[in-house]
């Protein structure tokens, strides 16, 4: 996941009925089991003993808690247990598994990392691992490509809406935006009533961010990125366009350095209160609404729903993703069973519970805080997840790099559509996903 | 020098200049002239927490037999270097053949992502290279003539700049500029406007990117004439000084001439520094203002999860390339000293 800075908050919630009636509709009450029971069976589930586990993942409080928890429970009976927390996982995984025997035994992924693995052949498919030590492992936490499981999924995030309730009312409005018109009305009467002259943040930084911005409004409007079936780039279209002029409409709202604002610079801005719309990453919500780093003026009103739909009742305007595990190709198989087994262990309630608030997590044992309102309900809303693509990178780069001229207002829609398109053909081309 | 004892002198340095410049370069060359294989897709469905979809993904075994019949890639020749990341030759052909001003097709030419990098480049290599050699030499002179007491003080806080590593001096300026930042705020409340932002604005994009690059250039400059001041001949400038010449003719027509050899080295220097502008590209966060041919370079091997290396390679050598072309005057000049001295 590209964004995750998390602090605990502790707070219960009467959201947590629409939450559970959210887990119900994903399934994820599959999971449900007798906390007790896998308690007591976790401890002997380690696999080989004398293995070396190596595991490369991210840098944020919910993979610490996870792979913590593995080490806790497996480390004893393996020969080796070391972990390698690095925000740059992204950067040096391909490299780093693709010797024999790869650097490391398991990487922890997110929608996009995972293809970026896959693509080089470098994780195995997991299905009998899953079917000796997964018996506690909800089905639908299987990431699968034609049956074959590559990963366990483990935690969720996703973009969504964040509001100050005072300000919309002392603008005169007394409901949270659900649409994109409602979010650009709501941000003109703050405007007009004087309040605030840029009331909208969005992470619109040039780079993976403002692609990573225009999929949301793009997927909001029921746009496909390729032809079906192929790697010919699709965004070209009436979807793109219309994505284009709606996310032209919110910038207009934000704050002027917003093509320099990423997930720091907004959650800054918010917690300064100088924001009163937001649309921000999930993993946000929980240092924002946490009593550090604002005032209890703004964090008691700061309230967290749905991403935005063009609509109402429509998609919602987000990505949701998943971070899960792996298991390398070019390790042994007494090691990734090792290591898979470690993994598995630490996907228990107990280790939710201690971590409740460090994510929205996909596991048995997790009560929901106001801080996973925001994703649950942009889950429940119909979001679409990221798109699983093995060429999505090669998109997103080109998206990201070549929209800023449209949004300062140098070109148009159509015409900045057709250089990324224009980009990512180059690229595609090079890459040999087009001839 | 025998020519003997030359070789053997320079054996050491020659070999690893060889060893990890030419070598190295040579493979950028042969990488940039391969694309990578054909990525052989099949329709497959995926399946996650967020329910299934269909997707495509790589035909692994298909995809590994062609790597292994050819490891390098699929030979292209020189397309990578003419294509539209590039040179995009096919590009500006058809833009000069539908535009009708100059100024249509200077815009289509500019939203070209290898000139566009080009434009800022080269702007920033000539308005930074001049400002520093001058103010270099202005500032070794003023210091120079300052009393002994304050000359230490004046030459360690001059160095300050260069002390400072460029990420993180231009990440502080960054923050300065900010809305909420020293700068920034104190320009809105001047200008009375709120929305006025630095990083916002092309134009002024681009001047604090130079006025960041002649700040954390300037010492270097600085010191290297301050070094050379202290070997002009001081007969020399009395003799000129009993001629009748003033401060100011004495600097231009005497002190100036005897630094000209060290003025090509620091303008040799600053041209190849400067052309590779990155740093403060990244941290100001002015990707959507100013991209230079090394944040190319950086974003093809970085930021889409395949590295482009043909990409990369490419705009490699036509940086090499550029610089070699924008140095020659100098080298030409350089030469041209060294062989009338020979005589």
């Amino acid at each position: 996941m590209r964004d995750c800075k998390v602090h605990p908050v502790q707070q219960k919630h009467r959201e947590n009925d629409m939450f559970l009636k959210n887990i119900a509709i994903t399934g994820l009450v599959a999971g449900l089991m007798s906390t007790a029971a896998y308690a007591e069976g976790h401890g002997v589930m380690c696999g080989p003993e004398g293995q070396s586990i190596r595991i490369l993942a991210s840098d944020f409080p919910a993979i610490h808690a996870v792979a913590d928890d593995a080490e806790k429970n497996c480390a004893g009976r393996a020969a080796e247990f070391t972990r390698n927390h690095t925000t740059e996982a992204r950067q040096i995984m391909n490299a780093a598994l693709t010797p024999n025997p790869a650097e490391y035994t398991s990487v922890i992924v997110a929608n996009s990392t995972l293809t970026q693995l896959m693509n080089d052949g470098l994780v195995r498919p997991l299905n009998d691992l899953v079917e000796k030590y997964g018996q506690n492992l909800p089905q639908n936490l299987m990431i699968t490509l034609d049956g074959n499981i590559m990963a366990v999924a483990f935690m969720a995030n996703s973009q969504h809406l964040f509001s100050r309730t005072d300000i919309l009312a002392e603008a005169g409005i007394d409901t949270v935006p659900a649409t994109y018109d409602e979010v650009i009305a709501a941000a003109e009467a703050i405007r007009a009533a004087g309040i605030m002259e840029h009331p909208i943040v969005m992470n619109m930084k040039t780079g993976w961010n403002v692609g990573e911005s225009f999929n949301l409004v793009f997927m909001a409007h029921g746009g496909e990125f390729f032809k079906p079936g192929t790697a010919e780039p699709a965004i070209n279209s009436p979807e793109g366009i219309a994505a284009l002029n709606t996310l032209k409409r919110l910038v207009e709202y934000a704050h002027p350095d917003h093509l320099t604002q990423a997930s720091n610079e907004t959650q800054g801005l918010w917690e300064a209160g100088q924001a009163a719309l937001g649309i921000m990453w999930g993993s946000r919500g929980a240092p924002i609404l946490d009593d550090e780093g604002s005032t209890k003026e703004i964090t008691s009103n700061t309230v967290l729903s749905a991403a935005p739909s063009v609509e109402p009742g429509g998609v919602p305007g987000a990505t949701l993703w998943w971070d899960g595990f792996t298991i390398s190709s070019n390790v042994s198989d007494a090691e990734a069973e090792a290591t898979f087994a470690a993994l598995a262990s630490a996907m228990n309630a107990d280790m939710v519970a201690a971590n409740n608030d460090d994510a929205v997590w996909l596991l048995d044992g997790f009560t929901p805080g106001p801080a996973a309102a925001g994703v649950s309900a942009t889950a429940q809303g119909g979001a679409m997840p990221y798109p699983m693509i093995p060429q999505i990178g090669l998109m997103h780069n080109a998206l990201g790099s070549e929209l800023a001229d449209f949004l300062k207002g140098d070109e148009s829609a159509e015409k900045a559509l057709a250089d990324v398109e224009a980009a990512y053909i180059t690229a595609a081309k090079e890459a040999g996903f087009l001839q | 020098m025998k020519h003997r004892t030359f070789f053997w002198f320079i054996l050491p340095t020659l070999s690893a200049m060889i060893l990890f410049i030419a070598l190295p370069i040579v493979s950028v060359f042969v990488q940039s002239l391969f694309v990578a294989h054909e990525q052989v897709q099949v329709v497959s469905e995926s399946c996650g927490p967020f329910g299934c979809t269909p997707t495509t993904s790589i035909d692994l075994e298909a995809t590994e037999k062609l790597r292994e019949e050819q490891p390098l890639g699929r030979f292209n020749g020189l397309n990578t270097y003419f294509n539209r990341s590039h040179l995009a030759i096919a590009d500006i052909g058809e833009a000069w053949a539908n535009s009708d001003s100059m100024g249509a097709f200077w815009n289509e030419v500019y939203n070209l992502p290898f000139y566009n990098a080009l434009t800022f480049t080269l702007t920033y290599t000539f308005i930074v290279t001049p400002l520093v050699l001058m103010l270099g030499l202005a500032i070794a002179v003023g210091v120079n003539n300052l009393p002994r007491a304050l000359k230490g003080v004046a030459i360690f806080t001059s160095l300050l700049p260069f002390l400072v590593t460029p990420l993180v001096g231009s990440l502080i300026l960054f923050w300065m500029v900010d809305g909420d930042g020293v700068i920034g705020a104190t320009l809105q409340n001047i200008f009375n406007d709120s929305s006025l932002s630095l990083k916002g604005s092309t134009p002024l994009m681009w001047t604090m990117l130079m006025v960041y690059g002649v700040w954390h250039t300037l010492p270097f400059s600085f010191i290297t004439f301050y070094a050379g001041l202290q070997t002009v001949p001081e007969d020399t400038l009395e003799a000129a000084k009993i001629d009748g010449a003033s401060k100011w003719q004495s600097l231009i027509l005497v002190t100036v001439p005897h630094l000209m050899p060290l003025v090509s080295f620091v303008t040799l220097m600053l041209i190849m520094d400067n052309f590779r502008v990155f740093e403060p590209i990244v941290s100001f966060s002015a990707e959507a203002h100013a991209r230079s041919l090394s944040w190319i370079i950086f974003n093809d091997l970085r930021e889409s999860g395949n590295p482009l290396y043909a990409s990369a390679g490419a705009t490699s050598l036509l940086t090499i390339i550029l610089v070699v072309i924008l140095m020659m005057p100098v080298l030409v000049r350089t030469w041209r000293d060294f062989t009338r001295k020979a005589h």
